[in-house]
């Protein structure tokens, strides 16, 4: 009986296994196992773990706090369009607004010290790709994403977006200075 | 059974096959071949774009085709083909009219109206929303709506099948249990059956959005439901090329599965587990939490991608075991040097397996962990993982199979041979190194659906390192592979179907292309090991994957802490 065959034997659920296939299961399912134990264990010891921590928001509810923010903190501007700079308390709330086509305001942090990042979109879905850590989050108008981030490299950081978000989707970059 | 001018025997096989069902089986793949044309055309416009000293399309037109790639590749071409595996796996390897070909008509006008409507409405310009098409951001009514007829249209073909199986049951065309290659196939359908119904859930409302009837979709909402139907569609395409490779090493070899048991509750698996693993889409999202991912792709995936392992074992392990059995007993790797490498079924299939299992798999699995997905989500890695899986796994495998086709379903004899050797390989090689180097790309940072890496435009600057230019060449390089060698197989495949020796209806092609089947496997392998050699590659692979798994653990350990 092969594989494809229409004369079946009725009884294949008696026949035994092959001693090949138990080994490779077993391996399988140990593997398994390690794995599913290995993203608890993270929250326990690593320092890489989203605290899942999230609100609903409105766009104009979330842009006020930003506002709020840069208005207080603002320390220079870059950039031809004068983004504003933020250079926020230590611990505190730090609010990064994603819209089309920019992330708003940029941010000057202090290595080693911890801060609350929000980030919301206004408009469309948006993806914060920090680089070169490499580190990426989804975000998604609406909805109010809370990350404590504790730099741990210095220097000028740039925040891609990638998540398509329309023609202008490529122009999309933000900046994070991180200061020793 | 039906009268019998209804059917006909395959000469060469000793399929029977019925003649409305037949029909609906070419019209079904021909459709999907030409969807192929198409995405492979976008493709191509997609991988020059983005090398960077290429950098072919201007942006708009990069968005359109990347939109237009997605759509007709990963979902027109492969559902136009599943449909006809789906028809082939009931009415053809059962031996039973295929129920209500009637029906199967207006699928596939169903099917065929939806790809076209929603082709010309990205044609257009207004509907560059990528295949996600995530809201808020809108596409054309036409979009949606042509995205629903054709579901309507496959979710019409699944019920086809399921009605066949009953036929064949009540009519008793078949002895025993159904096959394991239609069990397979059982698998696909009733995934099939859950994927459209949640994509009706997610698309409808979309559309009514659209055209204004609804106020609002929210963006969260739309994600967990879509990938309800993203992730098990894609499921869908690993049931149906995993039975596909089990016909293929069932006609190739004769081979029988080691055990049925074990091969058939892998199936089962996939059915009961991977539809909560859309959770590994949305492991970085907002609103959800730890317990609920780390609960959803764990016991949910890895049970299934336990499944997987399972059926990479049990296919070459079928084919080793075979192989040893017609006396290529010598060594561990006998069975596998001799195997017919130059026959493009056998060697599209083998390569499907291990490119879908080194790379797509292991990257699957990493990036699917819940901490990791952070240091790759949306780059270019994704799309280098699902090369891997649906241009190398699946559309590699439909290749292999509709080269045994050509003969046996549609009569005719392929042309060009020598070329057709090596059409599997050069296409392997090409999606292998674009998987490799937008995966190598990915993990420097570059994004996915980007038209400029360099950011020419852009008010601020950032610069990528040199080497992730680099792999995006080689990545443009690749794709140039990847479309001749896609090219060629359509080439082949067209102009078989038009050039090709017509074969008569009792007409025998002169070397066999069916195996004598095996009877057991006993007295075979090395001591007790009955598949040494594919116990040594399985190993193998697990050492890989367990190496690369932990070295992207300590990736993860190097950046910003995030709590
Ligand atoms: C002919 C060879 C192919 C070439 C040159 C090619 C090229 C590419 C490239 C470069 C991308 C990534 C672009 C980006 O994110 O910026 C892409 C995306 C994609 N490819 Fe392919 N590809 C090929 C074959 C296939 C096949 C056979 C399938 C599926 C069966 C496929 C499915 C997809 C999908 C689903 C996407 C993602 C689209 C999106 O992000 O919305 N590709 N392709
Ligand atoms: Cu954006
Ligand atoms: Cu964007």
């Amino acid at each position: 009986m092969t594989t494809y065959s229409t004369t079946g034997k009725t009884n294949w659920w008696k026949e035994p296994i092959e001693s090949v296939e138990l080994i490779w299961i077993g391996l399988v399912v140990v593997w398994g196992l390690i794995m599913t134990f290995m993203m608890p264990y993270w929250h326990v010891v690593g320092k890489q773990n989203l605290s899942n921590e999230s609100y609903k928001t409105k766009p104009e509810v979330y842009l006020k706090k930003a506002e709020a923010m840069v208005s207080e903190h603002t320390v220079r501007t870059i950039g031809q369009q004068e983004l504003p700079v933020v250079a926020p308390p230590v611990g505190s709330d730090v609010y990064l607004v994603a819209r089309l086509w920019e992330w708003w305001p940029a941010l000057e942090l202090k290595k080693g010290q911890s801060y609350r990042l929000h980030l919301s979109s206004l408009d469309w879905q948006h993806g914060f790709s920090l680089q070169p850590e490499n580190i990426n989050l989804q975000i998604v108008p609406g909805y109010e994403t809370v990350v404590t981030i504790t730099p741990t490299t210095s220097g000028e950081l740039s925040v891609v977006c990638n998540e398509y978000c329309g023609i202008g989707h490529h122009n999309m970059i933000g900046k994070i200075f991180v200061t020793e | 059974m039906a009268t019998n001018n209804n059917f006909r025997t395959c000469p060469d096989t000793g399929l029977q096959f019925h003649r409305p069902a037949e029909t609906l089986m070419k019209v079904n793949a021909v459709a999907g071949v030409v969807c192929m044309l198409i995405g492979g055309i976008m493709g191509l416009g997609v991988g020059l774009t983005r090398w960077p000293a290429v950098h072919f399309l201007p942006a708009d037109a990069f968005y359109l085709a990347l939109t237009s790639h997605g759509i007709n590749i990963l979902i027109f071409w492969l559902i136009f083909f599943e449909v006809a595996v789906l028809y082939f796996c009931s009415s053809t390897l059962l031996r039973c009219r295929l129920a209500t070909p009637r029906w199967g008509w207006a699928s596939f006008a169903l099917m065929v109206i939806g790809a076209v409507m929603n082709n010309v409405a990205v044609l257009q310009g207004r509907s560059s929303v990528m295949m996600t098409s995530y809201a808020p951001m809108s596409a054309d009514p036409m979009f949606y709506l042509g995205l629903i007829l054709f579901a309507v249209g496959a979710l019409i073909a699944c019920f086809i099948f399921l009605g066949t199986l009953v036929i064949a049951k009540a009519e008793k065309t078949y002895e025993g249990s159904i096959s394991l290659v239609t069990f397979g196939a059982l698998t696909a359908a009733i995934i099939a059956i859950f994927t459209i119904a949640s994509g009706a859930i997610i698309l409808i409302p979309t559309f009514l959005w659209s055209i204004g009837y609804i106020n609002s979709i929210d963006g969260l909402m739309y994600r967990v439901i879509w990938w309800a139907m993203g992730h098990s569609s894609q499921q869908i395409n690993v049931a149906a090329h995993i039975a596909v490779w089990y016909a293929i090493v069932g006609v190739a070899f004769g081979a029988k599965p080691l055990s049925e048991k074990v091969s058939r509750f892998a199936f089962l698996l996939y059915i009961l587990f991977l539809q909560l693993a859309s959770a590994h889409h949305l492991l970085v999202d907002p609103g959800i939490s730890s317990e609920w991912k780390i609960f959803n792709t764990s016991y949910a995936m890895y049970l299934a991608v336990m499944a997987s392992m399972i059926h990479g074992l049990t296919v070459p392990g079928a084919m080793e075991a075979a192989q040893r059995k017609r006396g290529l007993n010598k060594g561990l790797f006998e069975w596998l040097r001799k195997a017919p490498w130059g026959n493009p079924t056998f060697s599209a299939t083998i390569l499907s397996l291990v490119i879908f299992g080194f790379l797509g798999g292991i990257s699957g699995v990493m990036m699917g962990t819940e901490q990791l997905n952070l240091i790759i989500h949306n780059t270019l890695y994704v799309p280098g993982h699902f090369h891997a899986t649906v241009a190398a796994g699946t559309t590699l495998a439909f290749m292999g199979l509709t080269y045994w086709l050509l003969p046996v379903l549609f009569r005719r004899k392929l042309i060009l041979p020598g070329l057709a050797k090596w059409q599997p390989y050069l296409f392997g090689l090409g999606v292998t190194g674009m998987s490799l180097f937008m995966m190598a790309a990915g993990t420097l940072g570059v994004p996915r659906r980007h038209w400029d890496m360099s950011f020419s435009g852009a008010a601020l600057q950032h610069d990528f390192p040199a080497t992730a230019f680099t792999m995006m060449a080689l990545n443009g390089m690749s794709a140039v592979l990847a479309v001749v060698g896609g090219g060629l197989f359509i080439l082949l495949v067209v102009g078989s179907l038009l050039l090709g020796k017509k074969l008569g209806e009792d007409e025998k092609l002169p070397e066999a292309i069916i195996a004598e089947p095996v009877s057991d496997y006993h007295g075979i392998g090395i001591g007790r090991v009955s598949i040494p050699g594919t116990l040594t590659l399985a190993l193998i692979f697990l050492t890989v994957f367990v190496l690369y798994y932990f070295v992207n653990w300590k990736y993860l350990g190097q950046t910003w802490g995030l709590s």
